[in-house]
């Protein structure tokens, strides 16, 4: 290996330096980030040796935030200022949210999602979960010693499109560069599969602190296929607790419990929710503030009991998912468990029984999905592996949709479609003279509009009159690889159109973004300004490796004329990128971009047809390939 | 190659009905490890949607081509034999009769609970269809017959509807 490179102008000086890319699991209860070191993923630990983070944050008063195990102390003392279990609000308003008259919060019903007032202002779930990430960025690039090209951030296979969205907002917010929104139970095959060499159908059973997926894939040499999700985003561990609270309180005839008593009582409940996954009975004791004492003691059986509904609750999803994908359950070869609360001695049982096997749990529970998400992150960054290359091939959960007459849902991409995926329909107008037309997207299988979740509404307007039925408006679903919608509709005639990403409704805008980003700067001491700079310049520098790359790997998809242009405005974007003004990289990227799009097209081209002839050859059996 | 070329030509695959599942999942994959957005997660922006555009068209080329009532539907469209605008005629009447006779059958052993009756009905029905996609793919790829593909087609529309609502009707009765 060559110890010194001279570099070209504009060429990397090492173009094959590792990158520093990392997979962050955002969960209810806990959150991780883990890394890829010499080929081997692996959790990235806090300073006392931690792997996990309490996805728990405390306000104080002055606005700074306190996050992780020294925060969940602060949640029975300060009950309104620390935010437990955030992901439960993630793209959600007041009125999905379960069991929200024993939480301790002010809520705030702000327009699509819900807002909690702290002592340091209100705050957006969105801006709660940035904290956690900061948290987990700092922790990484303290380990790893230099700044993040990018991560993949996990979510729930079962989230909606809002929350998706409000995920990808919060890694923005937090200053990540978000590779992938990357399915739970897909991260946790991706871990496991390539740690077993597995082939075959597979069910991945992730019961989380707040939320249930169950995931079937088929594994292949190298393929990760999705071939159905289902879930519940709104069951998880948590309900467990719940139910464990409901018990006590009945059990020892309590009064309605003030929100530090309540709060108190329910860490008492996690705590021998914990312990009878080794014991077989565990006590509950709490000293409340009226002097009463809680004393009570909850055996296995009696636990299995009073959850054997939520269990049962989690057999549904995945009866459905079988179903979609059009197999049986004696077809799974494997039942890979992810997630704490599967430690459960009934949730074994009960899934062992299901599948007439005996679920996987080789693989930590709590470590899987950040690990899997680790390995993903590596391979978008660009890093070679050490095994070999795969592909992932996922879906999207629920499906989406358009409001038509009298309130009933028009399906236009069915669940578990494999993403990307872009589907078309057409509608017409249904009076005479009609000028504009109101679109509504929802999300979900109900045939009811008001059973489905409202994704977002916009208007096509500026359609010319004519009559009732004769305009052609073609509304098309964009979905792209993070399982994110967008709407383009347009009127055939005359070329009228109108499009929207899905977020008005239920995500924030970008200028929402930038506000809450300047906020969160101006108590860290950054400046905005700067930091949108260097953000440019990197996305700058990015495209120039990526191009020159191109440039020298397929030098004859190009005649003179369009080298000397590409290498022109490579030059000129170099220029932009060594001052100071963000507007001038930005247009001179877009001018790259611009210049290189044919060379892009040729070279997918090329690639496709590489692949398809290779094959050839091999089928008449004169091939010395593979 | 372009976005637009037929489904058939984008993975390098003769524009027949009869057509190798197999051969189409690799090439599938193959076309996927090429194009897929993954592939792309830190390429400029051009490129990231180019790279979108063309896994989503491979994703809706390889659902087209897997099942076959779609990948006879998208024969027949190539061939400029459009099913929509065809589909107000009436079917004939003994078909019509027949189909009736089934939906009869179906109901009777839903609303009775019959679970070996459904699988039954379902097993049969299944055997129908297989035989008439034997007959599609003669007249496709052989006679090349288009006209009376589409009347075949047409027939084969109902008949997986009906098929499906048996397997719904199966699984009403697993819950």
């Amino acid at each position: 290996m060559a110890l010194f490179q001279i570099a070209e102008p504009g060429e990397s000086a090492a173009p094959h330096e590792h990158k520093l890319a990392v997979g962050i699991d955002l969960g209810t209860t806990n959150s991780l980030v883990a890394t890829v070191r010499s080929g081997i993923a692996v959790c990235l630990n806090d300073e006392q040796g931690r792997p996990l983070l309490p996805s728990v944050v405390h306000y104080n008063a002055d606005g700074s935030t306190v996050v992780g195990y020294d925060a969940r102390k602060d949640q029975a003392v300060d009950p309104k200022n620390t935010i437990v279990s955030v992901k439960r609000f993630m793209g959600r308003g007041k009125q999905d949210i379960a069991h929200i008259e024993s939480m301790a919060y002010d809520f705030v019903d702000a327009p699509g999602m819900v807002k909690l007032k702290t002592q340091a202002g209100i705050k957006s779930p969105v801006e709660v979960s940035a904290e956690i990430l900061k948290t987990l960025k700092a922790r990484a690039e303290a380990g790893l010693g230099g700044e993040l090209v990018g991560a993949v951030i996990t979510v729930p296979a079962y989230f909606d499109d809002a929350q998706r969205q409000a995920t990808k907002d919060a890694a923005k917010l937090a200053g990540l560069n978000v590779l992938r929104l990357l399915n739970e139970p897909t991260a946790a095959a991706i871990a496991y599969g390539l740690d077993n060499g597995a082939e075959g159908v597979y069910a991945v059973y992730d019961l989380g602190g707040g939320t249930f997926d169950i995931s079937i894939l088929k594994l292949t040499k190298g393929v990760f296929e999705v071939m159905a999700t289902g879930g519940d985003s709104a069951l998880g561990g948590d309900d467990f607790d719940h139910r464990i609270f409901c018990w006590v309180i009945e059990q020892g005839k309590l009064q309605p419990l003030s929100a530090a008593d309540g709060r108190l009582l329910m860490m008492r409940c996690r705590e021998a929710k914990e312990f009878l996954t080794k014991n077989p009975e565990a006590p509950i004791t709490a000293r409340l503030s009226t002097g009463e004492m809680v004393d009570l003691k909850l055996d296995v059986a009696t636990f299995a009991e009073i959850t054997r509904t939520l269990v049962s609750k989690t057999l549904q999803p995945v009866k459905k998912a079988l179903r979609d994908a059009g197999l049986r359950a004696d077809d799974v070869k494997g039942v890979v468990m992810v997630g704490g609360a599967t430690r459960m001695p009934q949730i074994q049982k009960a899934v062992g029984d299901f599948f007439g096997q005996e679920p996987l749990t080789n693989l930590d529970p709590d470590k899987v999905v950040a690990l899997g998400a680790a390995t993903q992150a590596n391979l978008l960054a660009g890093n070679k592996t050490g095994k070999d290359d795969w592909l992932l091939l996922d879906v999207i959960p629920l499906s989406l949709g358009l409001e038509t007459m009298g309130g009933l849902t028009e399906k236009v991409i069915p669940r578990n479609s494999t993403i990307p995926t872009a589907r078309a329909q057409e509608f017409t107008t249904f009076k005479d003279g009609q000028t504009a037309m109101a679109i509504h997207v929802v999300q979900g299988e109900r045939e009811m509009i008001a059973d489905c979740r409202s994704l977002a509404r916009f208007e096509l307007r500026g359609i010319p009159p004519m009559v009732a039925g004769a305009a052609r408006i073609r509304v098309t679903f964009q979905v792209d690889a993070d399982g994110l919608l967008s709407v383009t509709a347009r009127e055939q005639t005359t070329g009228v159109e109108s499009s929207i990403t899905v977020k008005p409704s239920y995500g924030l805008s970008d200028d929402e973004i930038a506000g809450m980003l300047q906020d969160s700067l101006a108590h860290a001491k950054d400046d905005a300004m700067a930091r949108a700079l260097r953000e440019a310049q990197v996305e700058a520098e990015r495209m120039i490796e990526a191009t020159e790359a191109a440039l020298a790997e397929d030098p004859h998809l190009l005649n003179e004329a369009e080298t000397a242009r590409i290498r022109n405005a490579i030059a000129k974007l170099q220029e932009a990128a060594a001052g100071d003004n963000r507007r001038i990289i930005n247009i001179a990227m877009d001018d790259l971009g611009f210049e290189t799009q044919e060379f892009a097209h040729r070279r997918m081209d090329q690639s496709i047809k590489k692949v398809l002839s290779g094959r050839k050859v091999e089928e008449i059996g004169t091939g010395d390939e593979e | 190659m372009d976005l637009t070329a037929d489904f058939f030509a984008l993975f390098g695959l003769p524009k027949t009905f009869r057509l190798s599942l197999s051969e189409l999942d690799s090439r599938y994959r193959d076309v996927q490890a090429q194009v897929h957005p993954d592939r792309f997660a830190n390429a400029p922006e051009g490129e990231r949607r180019l790279s979108m555009q063309w896994a989503t068209r491979a994703n809706e080329a390889y659902l087209t081509l897997k099942k076959p009532l779609e990948r006879a539907k998208y024969l027949l469209e190539l061939a400029g034999h459009d099913l929509q605008a065809e589909s107000n005629t009436a079917m004939p009447a003994d078909f019509l009769m027949e189909q009736m006779e089934w939906r009869e059958a179906v109901m009777e052993a839903r609303t009775g609970g019959d679970h070996h009756e459904l699988e039954h009905l379902y097993q049969r029905l299944r055997g129908d269809i297989d035989g008439r996609y034997a007959e599609v793919a003669a007249l496709l790829d052989d006679a090349r017959d288009y006209a009376l593909a589409t009347d075949r087609v047409r027939r084969l529309m109902f008949l997986e509807k009906l098929l499906y609502e048996i397997d719904d009707a199966l699984a009403s009765l697993d819950d």
